[in-house]
């Protein structure tokens, strides 16, 4: 009995302080947030008020809903690039691969980025791609091109290949994880049946590994789709997205009310696709 | 079942008609373009750093220090380092003194709400660091708040909580859960237990994620962008710079950032790795 009582001490003392933190620190700044999206915006700041005029302007100025299409747009080219290049890494290193100190290697130094600066890795492209970059200068001593081209940096293809280049580790993670839990006889057991390696892979392997898939598509469409700093150094005025928006309503257009209510709804695309994601791994929960 | 039947009633088909050495040289190939992906910008970033022009473009001119040395003078951005150490210390002991009672809690106990907690504090590794930014930022306002270098260390703090939670989560899982039951059966409480069995057992996590957590508060951009007030961590500092373009001393700045997180991931690599080699 008095062990018991002990227990629910000890589990008090280990939930307490996570509770309260959320509460505090998630929970009510995230009603505070959604309370100011009704608020008007009025000199010197904004007024309380319940209306919903900062939303109705998001729907009814084309700016908006045009940054809006244009952020979603960039998130899903780059999950999937980010997909399409990160499957055959993980793929490789945890089928074919038969040295296991090669394949830590080798996936630690695609996971290794993730602690090298994540502000520095944008600014790469930027150095690199710029009138006065790398790749102008190297393709001009190349002789390709007689004088440097502008097209490389400001455009959303710069966008794509920047926000890539720092989110793929999200993409590898959990593809790699899931593909190291496929057991190996169920490949054995499909060869056995006939099948052609071919067919084993993608009648065995991608539905196995759809869970990790999903996860790094989620991870990475969530983190793009909030970036603001890739767009800051190579987006220009084409590469602008809905945290660029957000950070002006907060900075010199002085309008929280609205920049508060943008930010809701990409707290609530965020909140839509962790749902659906979640969904998915509920269903393709596979017991072996 | 069926399915399977049907694909078997039919002829064998040939097996992949790419010999297996040739695939493996085209997946070995297609790794090494990958990982030049990934590694070519940032030794072009560090050969920058030493080259003595200021237009980042090839050919190398010649061999210089001085952007280094202009670095060392630089008063504001001492400070700026200054004040990331200290933000990241602070916001790395405040999410360890979270996230692991929190991945405890999820591990050992049953309680209403389990599903909820969890996903909440799982929730800013996939909420853009602007939200929790902009969230805080207008609670601390409606609070009176000033902002200052410790609103940073809550917003860092809330954002990164669940790297340690994910870690030393999975750790918990990989223990057996005998040595628990053995301490209860001895009489230990869930407290003692806790401190003499379990804590030893997931040292390695709390050291791993206790260093991903610093390095990433270190590097914080999106949290730190609406909650610091006049003073700035390093990388808002370098954020201002850039307005101005690209210049040969970011690069130097870059190359001893990189440094520093190399040293880092050794640390890391070290430290985590030593009780596992004793088993």
């Amino acid at each position: 009995m008095t062990l018991r009582i002990i227990d629910r001490i000890g589990m008090g003392f280990f939930l307490g302080l996570p509770i309260l933190w959320i509460v505090l620190f998630m929970l009510v700044p995230y009603g505070v947030l959604l309370t100011y999206s009704f608020w008007i915006k009025s000199y010197p700041l904004f007024e309380p008020a319940f209306q919903f005029g900062n939303y109705l302007t998001l729907l009814n100025e084309p700016q908006y809903l045009s940054v809006i299409g244009r952020t979603l747009k960039i998130a899903v080219i780059v999950s999937v690039t980010a997909l399409v290049l990160a499957y055959p890494f993980a793929y490789f290193l945890v089928f074919r691969l038969k040295n296991a100190t090669i394949r830590k290697v080798l996936f630690f130094g695609v996971i290794a980025p993730l602690w090298v600066s994540y502000l520095l890795r944008a600014y790469l492209w930027k150095t690199i791609l710029g009138t006065q970059g790398v790749l102008n200068s190297t393709l001009m001593g190349l002789g390709i091109i007689g004088e440097p081209l502008d097209v490389f940096l400001y455009s959303q293809a710069a966008m794509v290949i920047t926000l890539t280049y720092i989110f793929i580790p999200f993409m590898v993670m959990p593809i790699y994880a899931a593909l190291e839990k496929i057991p190996r006889n169920l490949d054995e057991a499909s060869a056995d049946l006939g099948q052609s390696s071919w067919t084993t892979f993608w009648r065995v392997t991608v539905p196995l590994s759809l869970p990790g898939v999903v996860a790094g598509f989620t991870l990475t469409f969530c983190l793009c789709f909030g970036d603001f700093v890739a767009a800051f150094l190579v987006g220009g005025p084409d590469g602008l997205m809905v945290a660029n928006v957000i950070t002006s309503q907060f900075g010199a257009a002085l309008d929280w009310p609205l920049g508060s209510a943008l930010a809701v709804v990409m707290l609530v695309v965020v909140l839509a696709i962790i749902s659906l994601s979640d969904r998915f791994e509920q269903r393709a929960k596979v017991q072996f | 079942m069926a399915d399977i039947a049907l694909t078997r009633s039919k002829p064998r088909k040939p097996p992949l008609s790419i010999p297996k050495g040739a695939a493996d040289g085209a997946f070995i190939t297609y790794a090494s373009l990958l990982l030049a992906f990934l590694y070519m910008p940032v030794a072009i970033l560090i050969i920058f750093s030493f080259n003595d022009s200021r237009v980042l473009a090839w050919p190398l001119s010649g061999f210089t220090l001085d952007w280094y040395r202009t670095l060392f003078a630089n008063a504001d951005l001492l400070e700026a380092v200054g004040n990331s150490f200290y933000v990241a210390t602070l916001s790395t002991a405040l999410a360890l003194c979270i996230g692991i009672p929190a991945a405890m809690a999820l591990h050992r106990f049953a309680f209403p709400g389990k599903a909820l907690f969890r996903r909440l504090l799982l929730l800013p590794i996939a909420l853009p660091g602007i939200v929790t930014g902009i969230s805080m930022l207008n609670f601390f306002n409606l609070m009176g708040f000033n902002l200052n270098l410790h609103t940073v260390v809550l917003g860092h703090a809330t954002a990164l909580l669940a790297v340690v939670v994910i870690q030393v989560f999975a750790r918990l899982q990989r223990l057996p859960r005998s040595l628990e039951e053995a301490s209860s059966d001895l009489g230990a409480n869930a407290l003692a237990t806790f401190w003499y069995v379990t804590l030893p057992n997931i040292k390695t996590a709390i050291v791993g994620s206790g260093l991903l957590v610093f390095v990433l508060s270190f590097d914080e951009i999106p949290v730190t962008f609406f909650l610091t007030g006049r003073d700035n961590t390093l990388p808002m500092y370098i954020y201002s710079t850039m307005r101005r373009g690209v210049t040969p001393e970011i690069n130097a700045v870059g190359t001893l950032l990189i440094l520093f997180s190399v040293v880092l991931i050794l640390l890391a690599a070290f430290l985590t790795r030593a009780p596992g080699r004793k088993r």
